[in-house]
């Protein structure tokens, strides 16, 4: 397999939370959340409760691949940063090292150079966060969390369940 | 790949459906949209043409249930089918833990069926999986029409790997559960061998 899959135990959650809830703060943004580039989110603050975030996660990593698709067309790496700016809501968004990427929505309670700011200062250390993480599911962390999995004991029955 | 959140309590896996164009990708997905309960599914989103002809995704959050005091969530996607659309269905496979191959069964698709397959199969090893050894599932669609393959056939020139094949007609759901259920099964053992 290219990748491992992305395992996240509480104590790092908390860690990435109170980072993320630090930078929406800074930032005066509406809503902050992280996705997996495989289009899953991983957590979000901020006002959430009218909003799909599924959707947005999934539409985010969309929007980031084909974005990294034209960057090498171009000769490019990648494009690290996208901005989308609208009438009343504008969107931030930014990688975070290769898996994670970040994203801001603010509207004119904030402005674009400070969540540009606020989002280079706190990226260096939600990469570190989540270089740790990687380290842990890769590494002889992965060996750590094999023991405590609660996936080892699941039966035909729990996965028929699912579908009654 | 999977998203396992132990303070969520939660697993995320990827299914992608992929195929030749019009065989019935997204006619799959909405048949599971209509029939699942309204708090067990999410938004469906279809980035499409004018026509209805999927641009790049459709993507559909699915939420089956628990296992081990853990809430499973499906994230279904479809790739474009038509041939010229392969950077998406490249984007579209990345991270994905287990594919569904809906095939269209009538005769004058054959060609593009077997092409759509190859090309998956060199989709997914740009991405570092091998379609031999991944959750797998193949789905023979439009079993209703006149002109079809007979199963036999399509097996022999499809089904290489002689995995379980689910004959279908999307539209009114027939196989439609049945191969999800296949598919969300291979991908949980999966997890639960590299666990």
């Amino acid at each position: 397999m290219s990748e491992s899959g992305l395992v996240m135990y509480e104590e790092e959650f908390k860690q990435i939370d109170a980072e993320l809830l630090k930078l929406h703060q800074l930032a005066n943004a509406k809503v902050t959340f992280l996705v997996d580039k495989n289009g899953q989110l991983i957590t979000s603050v901020g006002e959430t409760q009218n909003l799909d975030t599924t959707s947005l996660a999934s539409l985010t990593a969309g929007n980031i691949a084909a974005t990294g698709g034209m960057a090498r067309l171009l000769g490019e790496k990648e494009f690290s940063i996208l901005f989308h700016e609208g009438e009343r809501d504008n969107i931030h968004i930014s990688l975070i090292g290769s898996r994670v990427i970040l994203v801001v929505v603010f509207d004119q309670r904030s402005s674009l150079g400070l969540v540009r700011l606020r989002v280079k200062k706190s990226a260096e250390s939600l990469f570190q966060m989540f270089e740790k993480i990687l380290q842990k599911v890769e590494g002889e962390g992965g060996k750590k969390a094999v023991r405590e999995s609660p996936f080892l004991e699941i039966t035909d029955e729990d996965i028929e369940n699912l579908f009654d | 790949m999977s998203f396992i959140n132990y303070s969520a309590r939660e697993i995320n896996c990827k299914i992608v459906y992929y195929g030749p164009g019009l065989c019935g990708k997204t006619t799959n997905l909405l048949y599971i949209y209509k029939k699942t309960n309204p708090e067990s599914k999410g938004k469906m989103i279809s980035l499409a043409t004018e026509t209805e002809r999927t641009l790049f995704f459709d993507f559909l959050p699915l939420s089956l249930g628990n296992i081990k005091g853990f809430k499973v969530r499906f994230h279904l996607y479809t790739v474009p089918g038509q041939v010229f659309y392969d950077a998406s269905r490249k984007l579209i496979l990345r991270g994905v833990d287990g594919v569904v191959f809906v095939a269209d069964s009538q005769i004058e698709r054959m060609e593009a069926n077997i092409e759509s397959m190859e090309n998956l199969r060199k989709n997914l090893k740009e991405q570092g999986f091998n379609l031999d050894t991944m959750p797998f599932t193949i789905q023979y669609n439009k079993r209703d029409l006149s002109n079809v393959v007979p199963v036999e056939e399509m097996n022999r020139v499809l089904n290489t790997r002689n995995l379980p094949c689910y004959e279908a007609v999307a539209p009114n759901g027939k196989g439609v559960f049945e191969t999800l259920k296949e598919i969300a099964k291979l991908v949980i053992l999966e997890i639960k061998k590299n666990t």
